[in-house]
């Protein structure tokens, strides 16, 4: 069925983009509607009939794979939900990811958010990951959520002093003194590494700024794509790696896959993403070559 | 009730699509009800976050010594929304102020620290795995493009001869960036459609397992 989708998908694709490349060169302007449809409909295609790639992981995803493949069990590590629903498909499998790692690996998880909308998505997390995929996971043991707190970078500026000034309680009301995961921890400085995921303000840089570099707290921030290329800069000093959007998430599930066969069969939705996302990227190539050509045939033609 | 959240969430979704063929009352209408909603979520949210949890929980708190702290920022916000009231709007500006002051000063060591003394330490310092020949072409390229890219931006001496040279390859190197920029905004921008296409043909029409 893939082959059948790979197939209908590249003659449709290369099909119709000779036939706007005709018509452009005849002069002809193409409505931009003509080229949304287009991409809608390569991409719909693709998602169809479940056009994938195999993923390749590059040396800046894999560095935070190999963090928390190196890291002993019982190692404390934060994952914080700072996204909205509109980020979802591209970060949501970042987190669902991380947490399937750390707990496989029998780390001790925080789960929060420092968005209102992460809250949600947070719980989603622990409902569908948690629960059904590590049933012998122990609330207050094994993993904890702190939930939403106002503040944004306030937030950040006291935890990284003292966790319990900002949340005295866990999201359902609970002391943090009776919870055995803040036995040892005080402060975001007791953490042993921190996953922030999100692309908005506050977000992962917050968290560098804020948390990684004051407290020398190995950072390892999962973005939406628009904001990776303003956080490589911090990499490799201030931030161990990145995952830079659905390319990042998937190579991520590729790896874990790799390494944990246990992971094969539960879902990758950033590795199904992966195969529209490249009919998309390949249209778009394509739309700018032919308007580059069309442009500059226009040109000659003027300057004739 | 399910059937009918996905119905409803797959109607707005095309109702906002359309807007892509053209502006329309359906699209008008979708847009109204998610500002709406996004208002009303936001409002409830930091109602029960910061007025109850941090503001009445906190002053109703006789064990708190910083109760009374709590009421300035009550004052604040109260004189935040004098704006909506013509006469005394001006007194809006001081919690504007205020915020303008406490987020400067919170950024501002941070931003020196983070953003400036220890991005300038990592770029001049050589790399860990210094040696090999991947580390030379990487730290080659990020001392020429640091250079170049600084070049560009000084604007003191005319753009000739070898300092134009310079100068044209940081608009190189910034040019890729821009590029790099932008393939990551359309890979982000697909990952939105992608999401509201998996849930119209999944969730909706059943047609993906």
């Amino acid at each position: 069925m893939t082959n059948i989708g790979v197939i209908i998908s590249m003659v449709f694709i290369f099909g119709g983009l000779l036939a706007i490349m005709i018509y452009s060169l005849r002069g002809k302007d193409i409505d931009r509607r003509i080229i949304f449809l287009f991409v809608f409909i390569s991409v719909a295609t693709s998602v169809i009939f479940n056009v994938e790639f195999k993923e390749y992981p590059t040396v800046i995803v894999k560095k935070v794979f190999d963090k928390i493949e190196s890291l002993p069990p019982g190692s404390k590590v934060l994952i914080s939900f700072d996204f909205d629903p509109a980020m979802k498909p591209e970060v949501f499998p970042m987190a669902n990811a991380f947490v399937r790692h750390c707990l496989v690996k029998g780390h001790k998880i925080y789960l929060m958010t420092i968005w209102a909308t992460g809250q949600a998505l947070m719980n989603e997390t622990v409902e569908t990951v948690i629960k059904e995929e590590f049933p012998d996971a122990v609330y207050g043991e094994d993993y904890v959520t702190l939930g939403f707190k106002a503040g944004g970078v306030g937030v950040l500026n006291v935890i990284i002093t003292d966790f319990r000034k900002m949340y005295p309680t866990d999201e359902h009301g609970t002391s943090l003194d009776s919870i055995p995961l803040f036995a040892e921890v005080k402060s975001a400085k007791d953490l042993d590494l921190v996953l922030p995921i999100g692309g908005g303000q506050p977000g992962p840089k917050e968290w560098i700024l804020f948390i990684g570099d004051p407290g020398d707290v190995p950072i390892a921030p999962g973005l939406a794509a628009v904001v990776a290329p303003l956080i490589y800069p911090y990499y490799p000093k201030q931030a161990i790696g990145l995952l830079g959007g659905v390319k990042g998430a998937a190579e991520y599930e590729s790896l874990l896959r790799q390494v944990y066969p246990q992971f094969q069969d539960v879902p990758a939705p950033a590795l199904r993403m992966m195969g529209p996302q490249t009919m998309a990227h390949i249209v778009i190539m394509a739309f700018i070559v032919i308007g580059n050509i069309t442009y500059f045939r226009s040109r000659r033609r003027g300057a004739e | 009730m399910e059937t009918f959240g996905i119905w409803l969430a797959a109607l707005l979704t095309i109702g906002i699509i359309s807007f892509l063929y053209k502006d329309n009352v359906l699209y008008k209408a979708c847009e109204s009800i998610f500002v709406g909603i996004s208002a009303g979520y936001w409002f409830i949210t930091y109602y029960w976050d910061n007025l109850y949890r941090k503001f009445y929980l906190g002053v109703t708190d006789m064990d708190n010594p910083h109760r009374f702290f709590l009421w300035i920022a009550f004052a604040l916000g109260v004189m935040m929304l004098t704006r909506l009231i013509g006469k005394i709007g001006w007194l809006s500006r001081w919690p504007l102020a205020f915020i303008v002051g406490a987020t400067a000063g919170l950024y501002m060591m941070t931003y020196f620290v983070s953003n400036a003394f220890v991005q300038v330490g990592a770029t001049i310092k050589l790399p860990p795995d210094f040696g090999s020949v991947g580390s030379y072409i990487s730290f080659g390229m990020i001392a020429l493009g640091t250079f170049s890219g600084l070049v560009y931006f000084f604007f003191s001496k005319e753009h000739k001869g070898v300092f134009g040279g310079t100068a044209k390859l940081g608009i190189w190197f910034l040019m890729v960036t821009f590029g790099a920029s932008f393939g990551y905004t359309v890979m982000s921008r697909m990952s939105l459609m992608l999401g509201r296409l998996d849930f119209l043909f999944g969730e909706w029409l059943g047609m993906i397992n």
